[in-house]
């Protein structure tokens, strides 16, 4: 009897990929503050305020896109609830912010601003824990993990899947929106917070301050890249795509997929919470706005633009899609929508791996202009011709038979089918 | 304290005053209209307690800012027009005339006025009107012009209101008698405005016998509101859930029956509001003649535009995406995030407003504290007739077989001679269409403006799930349901929190039963 050889598991990443990461690194960690701090303003190198700034809040987004293509690109669940997650950590950060402006406010008080303007008195509970610096940074894990490990356990449990699940976490969404809308939520009302003064005891509207937070979230990014990299990698993750082609069949082969979707679902709403949390520092406000349902189906549309299933993608696509938007919301502000519209659009019927997909296209895009029109018809026909696409083609959400693909573009899935 | 003397000397007056009914003299239109406030007023009240047609005519002019004084003489002015309030004359209007000013106490009197003078009207609704605006205000010194009225009264109903309308004016009566009395024949009113009268007066009642008899009253008025109260909430929730259920149905054919998470589905009624925007701003314009009836050009219009659109976006973009409903979802987002700026370049980014015909204002009275405004009582009933055209387009057409058909089977379908894109194409035509009727129907209630679809797109979704998928009955049920939870937890929770309340509910309720109340049967691992 021969020894059955387990495959040897593939390293992290090859060397390019490595040289890349490390380009990022040298970039974030030590180009850009010294474009930004010690070359001049006059230099054609300076690195702006404004660009440092917007490209702190894109790495934030980014970080977003990330968590979503682990639990959309890989496993196959869309959230449109990531926008919750996001502005939880969000809130986490500016409650402890907001007890950083101590007495500066505008009342002079103990109390934030809006509380005083409530006549309140004394802190509510849910403050309690907000003086302290390193609490916080537990709760920015903390409230985003159990929010999402409770709401998941139960829907994954009776399992909720695909459309449903979707809706049901945009309805989570609404409803924590209304709810932070309220003033007797003891956060800010409409308003939200704003105004923060220092963190840490340290003034916050500093180029040292934003730089520091800046090469933070640029790290934190990166390192989340890491983490995932490897996730998927591991066997964990293969189970987790096997999820997302074929759940059924995965159960059938003895798995229970419920602590898979719920560890990679907890784990994406934590990084959610720890983007909200950087990004609020740098941004200087957050508002339940942050909340509508707008919001959240963007988060999915930079997974989607980059290209799901792929961890470059995502991060990819934040800065592509906010980069346009903040190029185009100055510059043509009535056709920003039509724009997003349309990327909306395009890229699920054009693009289904998204930018990134287009690229890795084997046959080498820019030779060969058949190649493009190869991959546009493919993706017409739902199939995915080069990994395997999230929905098993030939079926509709509810099991039953639905527009069979054409054959071609359905080997792959055809054969295990 | 002083001016209820006053009040009181004017009484005597007044009394005076009915028996000698004269008629409105230059010199009272003047004290009316020039000098003190407390002079004026006490000339309002004189003029008020002697009644006459043309002191009414002449308090509403007042009321309108049309009368101008020339030196001593009062002039009203209409369409330009100068007439002598006394003898009703037409004359000229001296160029050196100066308007009359009013200030808001004298507004807030000459009101009142008005109303006390309604009472010996002719028309019977105006006459009721009247007994309950001065039950709503009540003022000890309309007490004599009441009891006139009340001679004077023939109907019932009217009776009985003036009956209240001077218990309520006796309420404050200096004699404690009277206040007894007053809260006794006020026990047996039916109308909400009692309760906030009784209720001020007891804070400050000091008669120990008087504050036994307005709490038996106050008991006796909440009970007989009671059910007006909660007939009120049913009626709001129930116009609640025919929204919704107009709303749901077009969702309930394209989610329900082809598998479509349709996001632009606020849009398209959107689009439905628009049109009917358009043919009403059009039949200003060229047909001012028949402008009540745009509404029925409005419907079809409203159906054929937001049907069309449906039509393109399926063959434009859906028709590739049947089978992947996660790409669908976002896909048409987009469209909607199209057409919403699309509108807003077209219309512009603020509310327009959409008339109502006129038979669709004014409300329909069933008890004193119960009114249906009439156009939500015609949305219910405009629901129920969609709802019936989609039961019976679906369950007894050809078109409708076909529809069900591909729901089941697509493949067999096909096998059987059936186009099953066109029917692709009509069916979600159908659901979009529904939507523009649903938007037809929302203009005559709310706001339209290019947010209108976002509104309602999370509530649609939620009765689309919780009725569970493929099922017309499930829609139905899902929401009225939601319609009436939302709007009776509303009375002692607040709106925010009923909503909240309901969102976590049908989260619950998801788990326990994942395909809503009507699960489709069916043997699929896949579920």
């Amino acid at each position: 009897m021969k020894k059955l050889e387990l495959p040897t598991p593939a390293p992290l990443m090859g060397r390019q990929a490595w040289s890349v990461f490390l380009l990022a690194l040298i970039v974030v960690g030590l180009l850009a503050p010294v474009f930004n701090l010690w070359v001049p303003e006059s230099s054609v190198f300076h690195l702006s305020d404004y660009a440092i700034a917007l490209i702190g809040k894109i790495m934030c987004y980014a970080i977003c896109a990330l968590a979503m293509d682990l639990i959309w690109g890989y496993t196959g669940i869309l959230s449109l609830g990531h926008g919750l997650f996001f502005a939880l950590g969000g809130y986490v950060m500016g409650m402890y912010l907001m007890r950083q402006i101590g007495q500066d406010g505008n009342y002079k008080s103990d109390l934030p601003d809006f509380m005083v303007f409530l006549d309140w008195k004394e802190l509510p509970w849910h403050w309690m824990l907000s003086g302290s610096f390193v609490a916080t940074l537990a709760l920015v894990v903390l409230v985003p993990g159990v929010i999402a490990f409770v709401f998941g356990y139960f829907a994954f449990r009776s399992r909720i899947k695909g459309v449903y699940f979707s809706i049901i976490t945009q309805a989570l969404t609404y409803a924590a929106m209304l709810l932070f809308f309220r003033n007797e939520t003891g956060l800010g009302g409409n308003n939200g917070f704003t105004d923060f003064k220092r963190i840490l005891d340290l003034p916050i509207a500093t180029p040292g301050m934003r730089m520091t937070l800046f090469v933070i979230t640029g790290l934190t990014l990166l390192g989340f890249y890491l983490f995932s990299r490897w996730l998927v990698g591991s066997k964990y993750g293969r189970v987790l795509m096997a999820i997302r082609d074929a759940e059924t069949r995965v159960m059938f082969s003895g798995y229970s997929p419920l602590p898979y979707k719920l560890s990679i679902w907890v784990i994406s709403a934590v990084m959610c919470g720890i983007a909200g949390a950087l990004y609020v520092p740098q941004v200087g406000i957050i508002n339940p706005g942050e909340m509508s349902a707008a919001n959240s189906i963007e988060i999915a549309v930079w997974a989607a633009v980059g290209g799901r299933g792929t961890l470059i993608g995502p991060i990819v696509g934040a800065f592509l899609v906010n980069g346009a938007k903040s190029w185009l919301t100055v510059s043509a502000p009535e056709f920003w929508l039509y724009f997003l519209g349309a990327l909306f659009i395009g890229v699920t019927l054009y693009l289904p791996n998204g930018v990134i997909g287009l690229l890795r296209s084997r046959q080498g895009l820019f030779r060969k202009p058949q190649v493009w029109l190869k991959y546009f018809r493919h993706s017409r026909e739902g199939g995915n011709p080069d990994t395997g696409s999230p929905v098993k083609p030939g079926t509709t959400s509810d099991g039953l038979p639905g527009i069979t693909a054409s054959q071609s573009s359905t080997e792959r899935q055809g054969g295990a089918a | 304290m002083k001016r209820w003397m006053l009040k009181a000397a004017w009484m005597a007056c007044a009394l005076w005053g009915l028996t000698a009914a004269q008629a409105l003299t230059m010199d009272e239109a003047r004290r009316m209209a020039v000098g003190e406030s407390d002079a004026r007023v006490e000339a309002i009240s004189k003029a008020v307690a002697q009644g006459g047609e043309k002191t009414a005519v002449y308090l509403q002019a007042l009321a309108d800012d049309v009368v101008k004084m020339a030196g001593d003489q009062v002039i009203v002015v209409r369409d330009g027009q100068g007439i002598d309030p006394v003898t009703g004359q037409s004359v000229s209007v001296p160029p050196d005339a100066e308007d009359v000013m009013l200030n808001n106490r004298l507004r807030g009197e000459i009101d009142t006025a008005l109303a006390a003078l309604k009472l010996f009207n002719p028309d019977l609704k105006v006459r009721r009107q009247a007994a309950l605006a001065l039950l709503k205000e009540p003022d000890a010194s309309r007490a004599p012009l009441l009891e006139k009225a009340l001679a004077a009264e023939k109907d019932p109903m009217v009776q009985s209101l003036v009956r209240q309308a001077r218990a309520a004016a006796r309420l404050t009566s200096e004699a404690s008698n009277d206040r007894l009395l007053a809260a006794h024949e006020l026990s047996d009113s039916k109308q909400p405005e009692t309760l906030l009268l009784l209720n001020q007066q007891l804070s400050q009642e000091q008669d120990p016998a008087v504050q036994k008899q307005i709490q038996s009253a106050l008991a006796k008025v909440q009970d007989s509101l009671r059910w007006g109260e909660r007939l009120g909430a049913m009626f709001t929730g129930l116009s609640l859930g025919s929204i919704l259920l107009l709303v749901a149905l077009g969702l309930a054919i394209t989610y329900g029956l082809m598998g479509v998470i349709n996001m632009a589905h606020g849009e398209l009624m959107m689009i439905g509001a628009y049109a009917t925007y358009v043919v009403q701003a059009l039949f200003r314009e060229h047909l001012p003649g028949v402008f009540d009836a745009y509404l029925f050009v409005a419907m079809p219009v409203a159906f054929l535009t937001a049907a069309l659109v449906g039509a393109v976006m399926e063959r434009a973009v859906l028709q590739h995406l049947y089978g992947r409903p996660l790409e669908t979802l976002l896909a048409t987002w987009g469209i909607s995030l199209v057409l919403m700026q699309s509108v807003r370049s077209l219309f512009g980014a603020q509310n327009v407003g959409v008339e109502n015909p006129s038979w669709m204002s004014g409300s329909l009275q069933l008890l004193p504290n119960l009114q249906l405004p009439w156009n939500r009582v015609l949305i219910i009933v405009f629901a129920l007739a969609v709802l019936f055209g989609v039961a019976l387009l679906i369950g007894k057409t050809r078109l409708g077989l076909f529809v069900r058909g591909v729901t089941q089977n697509r493949p067999m379908a096909s096998c059987m001679g059936v186009n099953t894109a066109r029917i692709d194409t009509y069916a979600f035509a159908l659901g979009s269409g529904i939507a523009g009727l649903a938007g037809c129907a929302l203009s005559q209630v709310g706001n339209v403006g290019p947010d209108l679809g976002q509104s309602y797109i999370v509530d649609a979704f939620m009765v689309v799930v919780l009725g569970g998928v493929g099922q017309l009955a499930g829609t139905v049920y899902a929401a009225l349901g939601l319609g009436l939870v939302n709007k009776l937890l509303e009375g002692w929770t607040g709106a925010v929190l009923a909503k909240i309340a309901v969102l976590v509910f049908i989260i619950i309720f998801i788990q326990k039963r994942p395909q809503g109340i009507f699960a489709m049967k069916g043997r699929s691992a896949e579920a």
